[in-house]
């Protein structure tokens, strides 16, 4: 994060951080709620990601502008009305775009405003850095984050819809894994990826044994 | 809406419609807090009352954005009112209870992000719940959400004792939990009004 001494991160670095290395939903394990509430669906994983993204990007710009003018006692209390403005200002916009969408989110729209990434974000580089720098931080976050509610969306609704977008992919005799889309599905999808990963980093990690293995990371 | 009975909107959001386990409200600190047992009750009783405190605040502004015509202030001043309080609890145990303060710690302010908090608020708004429906429903979710806390940390007291391969360490482990616990919470489905 923004060290003093540190060397500044290249912009692409900036972006890219938030897409692989910290990925807001496998390596930080943030913003849980929505990710395993709305991810039965693909179309759902997709909305909401692009509505945090809109929000992540917004407010991080906003944080940025105005980070030498808030005092820092209050600081928390004016990102979070920040950020509640703009989760509005989407909730609003989805309302009108597509009711079908709205619906099936329901209050989880109105929830990016407790979402652990958009607040951490804001505090830990929006609030340190210049806007352009906050903006591709919060652009990459903001894909992360939408590549990882696309992965469980997916996942979940391929087996417990056997449908992808809505769209049937097996046969008329495929039994759907009705559980996948119930809420012990979001937990078990999520588990998998995040094994899945621990088990890339500790093959890759036992490849090159000889070099020392960078900071581990687990734990919310 | 159909009209609930007060008993079954309480069994409803603390068993079957569990806040932690069916809702995925208030992940962030079920996976952060639920190390130890003696940690997870005071945090459990700390975050009801916000949200009971919070619930009672949102009922009385919902009602008055919705008399003032100003909607879209809703969610505003809900955040508001939920850090306010947050604060308010945060000063208050600290007069009168120094010591449950300082066991809290750092995660009395958190609990302002808690998506539990705010999301009663919002569910209560949006389900049209009567004033004592409100508060049933904020109650039972507190207790859900402390009786979720409670199994997580025994649960993770033991495996702590477990031999357990090294990829699976961390919060893939946690998350498989849950899930085997949220499997558990869905054999109450059917008690009260199940959805």
């Amino acid at each position: 994060m923004g060290m003093p001494g540190q060397k500044q991160p290249t912009k692409l670095e900036e972006l890219l951080e938030g897409i692989w290395k910290q990925n807001p939903v496998f390596v930080m394990v943030l913003g849980m709620c929505p990710t395993l509430a709305v991810t039965v669906s693909a179309m759902n994983a997709l909305s909401m990601g692009l509505a945090s993204t809109f929000v992540l990007v917004s407010s991080a710009l906003l944080v940025s502008l105005v980070r030498n003018i808030v005092p820092a006692q209050v600081r928390i209390a004016a990102y979070i009305l920040i950020i509640a403005t703009f989760v509005t200002v989407v909730d609003y916009a989805i309302q009108a775009i597509s009711l079908a969408v709205y619906d099936a989110l329901g209050a989880f729209i109105q929830l990016i405003v407790v979402n652990c990434i958009i607040l951490g974000r804001a505090e830990a580089h929006a609030a340190k850095n210049p806007p352009v720098r906050a903006v591709i931080n919060a652009v990459g976050m903001g894909i992360g984050f939408t590549i990882g509610l696309f992965a469980l969306g997916s996942v979940r609704e391929i087996l417990g819809a056997g449908k992808l977008f809505g769209i049937a992919l097996f046969g008329p005799d495929f039994q759907p894994w009705v559980v996948m889309v119930l809420p012990p599905g979001g937990f078990f999808v999520l588990g998998s990826w995040l094994l899945l990963f621990n088990w890339l980093k500790n093959r890759k990690a036992s490849s090159d044994r000889i070099e020392p293995v960078g900071g581990h990371v687990h734990g919310a | 809406m159909a009209p609930e009975s007060l008993s079954q909107i309480f069994i409803a959001t603390m068993l079957s419609n569990n806040l932690v386990l069916a809702m995925f409200l208030g992940l962030c600190p079920f996976l952060g807090v639920s190390g130890k047992l003696n940690t997870a009750l005071p945090m459990g009783a700390a975050t009801t009352f916000v949200i009971m405190v919070a619930s009672l605040c949102a009922f009385g502004l919902n009602w008055l954005v919705t008399e003032l015509n100003m909607e879209y202030l809703r969610l505003i001043s809900y955040i508001v009112i939920i850090a306010s309080a947050v604060q308010l609890v945060e000063m208050f145990l600290k007069k009168t209870s120094p010591v449950l303060f300082r066991a809290l710690g750092i995660f009395l302010p958190l609990i302002t992000t808690n998506c539990a908090v705010l999301g009663v608020a919002l569910f209560q708004t949006a389900r049209e719940y009567s004033f004592l429906q409100a508060m049933t429903f904020a109650f039972g979710g507190g207790l859900g959400f402390t009786l979720a806390l409670l199994l997580m940390a025994g649960l993770r007291e033991r495996l702590r004792l477990a031999v357990v391969p090294n990829v699976v360490q961390g919060t893939a482990l946690s998350l498989m939990l849950a899930g085997m616990l949220s499997l558990a919470f869905m054999g109450f489905a059917g008690l009260g009004a199940g959805e």
